[in-house]
């Protein structure tokens, strides 16, 4: 059965990724490297960079073999493309700045696992063209970075009263410590989807109050 | 207990550096599946059950591996390892208990997909375990990753009866919840030094 393809990129197809589908706030994938590494901003945005290139890299290849990749070993072919360029991203970050590498650890190598990558794959990349799955992976990959960017500072600037390493709040400030510790990665996570399901609430009781006359 | 015995490897895995908890590994299936206690419960056997194969051959894979240095393969190998280890709980779980199967729908393939596993099989390989110390660690690991699922499938639970705001349901109280967890395991951190 042939696919049919829709063509037309709008706007939506790259905004799509950072706001209405953003990975992580909207659709809760890819936790795990959100929450572990996000304890200083810096860590968050090498993160967010290497996870953004590995999704571009994957789904260009994938769309370009989605006509040749039989269905049946899909998956298995996903992962081992996905896993490929995790380990050029793993030795290039070694490259770079060892000091990054050991502060992030494991984390790099598990962008494989990331569900984020593989849904993409799956859900998008193998069903469209390939320049439309590159303005929509550049937009999950710019979503994904926002949100791992808006925890990071959270943390950072909590955690330990600075941001990029610059101090903000002086010498006086006592950093909550727990912050940086893992239980404050889960605390500030749910502190944004709180926030945001109370600003979606909030939206449509405004829509309702204006439909009514309400207002 | 020195760092390295078996006990203090099991107790490490399991509770000190809980892997849900304390390193923030296989958090999909800890908040995807915790929803039931029994669902949560099966789903945390078969992890255990895939953690467990896949350690024991990526222990082997690991010394081809070195023995022909092409360590640079290592993710590829392993990865492959786990698929297949994946594969083959589910076509067993399906023969023998196919209401299980259904149960986990969706959560079994994604296994595949769950950072506990490819995380414990590189742990072992970065720590230089041998054998007895990666099948405890993978015991610990599994046994703690069961921990942390059950507990939170318990609380979740017992959140469906509580009254909340509209605000705060789904995945942000879920998450809170998760934090408090993660302060409680926090408690252990002292354990065995």
């Amino acid at each position: 059965m042939p696919i049919i393809e829709d063509n037309t990129i709008t706007a939506d197809t790259f905004l799509t990724g950072i706001w209405k589908e953003n990975p992580v706030f909207v659709m809760l994938l890819g936790m795990c490297p959100v929450l572990a590494v996000t304890n200083s901003v810096i860590n968050a945005l090498a993160m967010g960079l290497a996870t953004t290139f590995v999704l571009l890299c994957s789904s260009t290849l994938i769309s370009l073999l989605r006509n040749a990749i039989p269905k049946e070993v899909r998956i298995a072919t996903y992962i081992v493309i996905i896993a490929t360029f995790v380990t050029i991203t793993d030795y290039v970050i070694q490259a770079i700045s060892l000091e990054l590498y050991n502060a992030l650890g494991a984390f790099i190598q598990l962008i494989v696992v990331n569900c984020m990558i593989l849904g993409r794959a799956e859900a998008y990349a193998s069903k469209n063209r390939l320049l439309k799955t590159l303005v929509n992976s550049l937009g999950m990959g710019i979503g994904f970075t926002i949100a791992l960017l808006s925890l990071g500072s959270v943390r950072e600037l909590l955690g330990n009263g600075s941001l990029l390493g610059y101090s903000v709040f002086g010498e006086a400030f006592q950093p909550w410590v727990v912050m940086i510790l893992p239980p404050g990665g889960f605390i500030v996570l749910g502190a944004w989807l709180l926030l945001f399901n109370w600003l979606k609430e909030r939206k449509a009781s405004l829509a309702l109050a204006k439909e009514g006359g309400l207002s | 207990m020195s760092p390295d015995s078996v006990s203090f490897i099991f107790l490490n895995a399991f509770l000190i550096n809980n892997f849900v908890l304390a390193m923030f590994l296989g958090l999909c299936p800890f908040l995807g599946v915790s929803g039931k206690l029994n669902t949560a419960w099966s789903m945390g056997l078969a992890t255990t059950l895939v953690m467990l194969i896949s350690s024991i051959s990526a222990y082997f894979i690991n010394e081809l591996l070195v023995y022909f240095e092409i360590e640079f393969l290592r993710l590829i190998c392993y990865i492959a390892v786990i698929a297949s280890a994946v594969q083959l709980v589910e076509m067993t779980m399906k023969k023998f208990s196919p209401g299980l199967f259904k149960a986990l729908g969706i959560f079994l393939p994604l296994i595949t997909t769950n950072c506990a596993i490819l995380g414990l099989a590189l742990f072992q390989t970065h720590k230089d375990y041998d054998l007895y110390q990666s099948l405890a660690y993978s015991t610990g690991a599994g046994a703690g990753f069961i921990l942390a699922i059950i507990l939170m499938a318990g609380l979740r639970e017992k959140l469906e009866l509580a009254d909340l705001p509209n605000t705060s349901q789904g995945a942000a109280i879920s998450l809170m919840l998760a934090g408090i967890l993660s302060l409680i395991f926090m408690g252990f951190a002292g354990l065995g030094s």
